[in-house]
């Protein structure tokens, strides 16, 4: 427990779009430091990439949520994958917030908000003399049955992501892009499906699509999976039959028209030899561009992200009423240059240590 | 459309053949008339919409959303069809997508002023991908990897039919090709096309075999020099004159200076070569000047003048000469040539042997350095389109072999993405004291199954750098893989910093035992060169 955190009642109430009538500067409350978002009056980052003594975490991908902090706050869900992926020393102490609960820290009020992104993931306000800023982490709007759907927040100040912000990206229906996977393992059955697969959030997520989409056979899973999968089902969601797919001398036909779920850097690897004539499929919003599916030696990509998409970041920022935006992690030019045709006043975060290229 | 745009989807991603065929039998098959026939004609090049240009689409995006986010957009892409596609700012409600052959027929009667409107209001109906294949498709050029030779392989295993039945009939066949299909699911007889100076599949030869000689009496074989040109059809029919590659491709454009000499009724399979009949025969890097042209300037027709040498006659006044022995053939060919333009047309003449011994001897030691090799053709032989096992052999000169170091290695596609397996290699050049190596090719087949894993192995046990997917690899005077390379030729090259280029260069050994210092140096390369 956090001495410093304590269970507060204060409210979110205050809404106001005009950053001048606040007696807080936006940049005081929180700014870019080579540490990471840092809240100078709370003397907290939010998702540090280099060890600090109060950490805010908003999700348990390794970019956000890294070991090493002296005390971190998160949703039970990232302080338990945080667990699985560092040990449970990942942190001094560590203290759990539900969503929508809210916390006082030196006179900061603190919440977290359903992000959509992955289990557990949210968005993390900051409030302080009327001023709100809510800092997104990752988020998408599309539905997941795997986590907690988006909720938006109004604030002030929205610090959004960017990874897909460009009006080339707008990712088709989930379950019209699993069918294309399934209509694969009819017209080649002889093939191993390799689909590549981030292993905390996207691989719950696709094995839960190919569930929905009608998809019974058991699916195979690299060893790198089993830890957050079983952690998933643990949580109540529904993965269907998963088995090993390293087992003690081999598969039956070395896994021919089977789905094999595995980490992306699988691809091209002495790993995928043990398998028949394997297919790459790569599930991804990166896979919207045919050129970056070629390049990875993807045969059939899935455009299936866990970012929001242009026309959900446009839309949400909307929703978020704010004044101002700061962009952050991908394609900062051009959601900048939205908020500006918008009349948004927008801006750059720059921060550093967050991968462009995980999905 | 939906299939269509899937089609292209999955071919652009699928590097193996067998794949790509497996994904036009199952469009040919699940898709019905006229829609599977204008899709077959978009991928052998059979489409051409004029109205439809690249700078046209431009403005209408142009019009539609702010320039910075498309410049933004386009950078981040790099294919201007494709950013179009994704950021057409429009969702397709519910309704169907019209299907292929509706948009072949709109935009065939499409001019140039309605277009733009008409181009808006497809795209408007698409979703991202359909709308790629619409811009595509109106503008030219898929590029998808996809040769027409390979369609036409796919309806040939659609239909469980030869290939060469499919060349026969392609060029007399017309979008949407219903009768071929209907012909392909057993449903009509064959095609019979009345068109003109059609394409007979050509026959081809097998490798002469190790003690397969032996058992062949040398006088049941004619032999005569193989030219290292291109092997063509020349056609002319009723006036109807046209050029096909050996696997059946039109390539009369880039040949006007051969086809208006051509003044006779007859159907010629011969090598096409560079310069002229009586005085000078050109190399193949000559030929490489005119070829995978659409069309020829003067200049170029001027310094490289093309000329058929002739092997074989398969059709005068229109009498079909192919059940004919070779023999017979030869004779009426070598009858008829002397009636054709002497600068454009010779006969290549026949080889005389008593026996194997001798002919290999010749073969060694051709009179003339763009011979790379003998043919042998049964004396009572008909021509067979295909590769019949027995009436003709190719006997090729042996390759040209040096000991090369492997510098870089590459990562192979498909079934090979796993393993390094395009190799660039190099030989010693500088100071006999001092001396480095210098790239002077690469390589990616010859070697086997179990060779591709030793090598992948010794690539990833001395990686010293990684680029992507290529790792540079230890090569020392004392440590370093040697690698045996066969090849057919060595050409000049400006673009190499070793000067020279290889033809056709394969891995014929793995040298495991030579010390990488004893591998081959330039001046080896540069002394085959000729001239």
């Amino acid at each position: 427990m956090l001495p410093e955190m304590s269970p507060d009642k204060s409210v979110f109430h205050c809404l106001k779009n005009d950053l001048s009538s606040h007696s807080m500067k936006p940049q005081n409350l929180l700014q870019p430091r080579p540490a990471g978002l840092y809240c100078p009056p709370g003397d907290f980052y939010i998702d540090p990439v280099r060890p600090v003594e109060r950490a805010l975490i908003t999700h348990g991908h390794a970019d956000h949520a890294r070991a090493g902090h002296g005390h971190v706050l998160a949703t039970r869900e990232t302080l338990d994958i945080m667990a699985l992926r560092y040990g449970t020393d990942f942190a001094r102490s560590r203290q759990a917030i539900n969503y929508g609960e809210t916390l006082t820290l030196d006179g900061v009020g603190i919440s977290f908000h359903p992000a959509g992104h992955v289990l557990g993931s949210a968005q993390i306000a900051v409030e302080k003399n009327g001023l709100r800023i809510v800092a997104s982490g990752d988020y998408k709007r599309h539905p997941d049955q795997t986590c907690a759907a988006f909720e938006p927040v109004r604030c002030d100040v929205f610090i959004t992501e960017a990874t897909f912000g460009l009006p080339v990206f707008v990712h088709p229906d989930p379950l019209q892009e699993i069918r294309r996977l399934t209509a694969s393992l009819t017209q080649f059955p002889d093939r191993a499906h390799i689909l590549g697969a981030y292993s905390l959030g996207k691989a719950q997520r696709v094995i839960s699509l190919l569930r929905t989409s009608g998809y019974d056979t058991p699916i195979l899973i690299h060893g790198a999976l089993e830890k957050l999968c079983r952690y998933y089902e643990g949580q109540g969601i529904d993965l269907g039959e998963l088995e090993p797919a390293t087992v003690e001398g081999g598969l039956a036909d070395r896994a021919a028209g089977r789905v094999i779920v595995a980490p992306p850097s699988v691809f091209g690897e002495r790993w995928t030899r043990r398998f028949a004539d394997p297919l790459n499929v790569f599930a991804s919003g990166w896979m919207r561009i045919r050129q970056r599916a070629k390049q990875r030696g993807v045969e059939l990509p899935l455009i299936l992200s866990d970012h929001a998409d242009w026309n959900e970041l446009i839309a949400t920022i909307r929703e978020t009423e704010a004044g101002e935006v700061w962009v952050t992690h991908g394609r900062e030019e051009a959601i900048v240059r939205w908020c500006e045709l918008n009349g948004i006043k927008a801006r750059p975060l720059n921060l550093v240590g967050y991968e462009d290229e995980v999905e | 459309m939906r299939d269509f745009a899937n089609l292209l989807d999955r071919l652009v991603l699928t590097p193996s053949r067998n794949g790509k065929i497996r994904l036009l039998t199952d469009h040919f098959s699940s898709v019905r008339d006229p829609d599977r026939g204008y899709a077959l004609a978009a991928l052998t090049g059979g489409l051409d919409f004029p109205a439809v240009k690249p700078a046209m689409l431009r403005t209408l995006i142009g019009g539609r959303m702010d320039e910075v986010l498309f410049a933004y957009s386009y950078d981040y892409v790099g294919d201007l069809a494709e950013t179009i596609s994704l950021v057409w700012p429009s969702t397709p409600g519910e309704e169907t997508p019209p299907p292929l052959s509706e948009i072949v027929e709109m935009l065939s009667t499409l001019g140039r002023a309605e277009a733009p409107s008409v181009m808006a209001h497809l795209l408007d109906r698409l979703d991202p991908s359909a709308r790629f294949a619409l811009i595509k498709l109106a503008t030219g050029g898929l590029r998808i990897g996809v040769s027409a030779r390979l369609a036409k392989q796919a309806l040939a295993t659609f239909g469980n039919k030869d290939i060469g039945e499919i060349e026969e009939l392609w060029h007399g066949l017309e979008p949407p090709y219903e009768t071929l299909f209907a012909w392909l699911e057993g449903e009509a007889q064959k095609p019979v096309s009345t068109a003109k100076a059609l394409f007979r599949p050509v026959m081809l030869a097998h490798p002469v075999g190790d003690g397969e000689l032996s058992k062949l009496d040398p006088a049941d074989y004619a032999a005569e020099w193989k030219w290292d040109g291109i092997r063509v059809q020349a056609v002319c029919e009723d006036g109807v004159k046209r050029l096909y590659s050996r696997t059946g491709d039109d390539i009369s454009g880039a040949f006007p200076d051969l086809l208006s000499s051509f003044e006779a009724e007859m159907t010629l399979d011969g090598e096409l070569l560079v310069g002229n009949p009586d005085t000078r025969t050109g190399t193949f890097s000559d030929l490489q000047q005119r070829l995978n042209r659409k069309t020829v300037s003067k200049k170029m027709l001027g310094e490289y003048p093309v000329f058929l040498r002739c092997y074989d006659l398969l059709q005068a006044e229109g009498e079909d000469l192919r059940g004919l022995p070779f023999i017979q053939r030869r004779a009426a060919l070598q009858e008829r040539i002397s009636g054709l333009s002497q600068d454009r047309f010779d006969l290549s003449p026949l080889v005389d042997f008593t026996n194997w011994e001798e002919l290999d001897a010749k073969r060694r030691a051709p009179p003339h350095p763009v011979i790379e090799g003998v043919m042998l053709k049964r004396r009572d032989s008909s021509y067979v389109p295909g590769r019949p096992k027995g009436p003709w052999f190719k006997w090729k000169r042996d390759p040209f072999i040096i000991d090369a170091v492997l510098l870089y290695a590459q990562r192979g596609h498909g079934k090979r993405s796993s393993y390094y397996s395009d190799y660039t290699f190099g030989v010693w050049t500088g100071p006999e004291d001092a001396p480095e190596l210098v790239p002077v090719g690469k390589a990616y087949f010859g070697f086997t199954d179990e060779e591709l894993k030793q090598i992948d192995k010794y690539v990833r046990d001395n990686t010293i750098e990684r680029f992507g997917p290529v790792r540079s690899v230890r090569a020392e005077r004392d440590h370093g893989l040697v690698l045996e390379v066969a090849f057919e030729g060595l050409n000049r090259s400006t673009r190499h910093k070793s000067g020279v280029a290889m033809r056709f260069p394969r891995i014929s050994r793995l040298r495991w035992d030579k010390p990488a210092a004893e591998a081959d140096r330039l001046e080896a390369l540069t002394s085959m060169l000729e001239d």
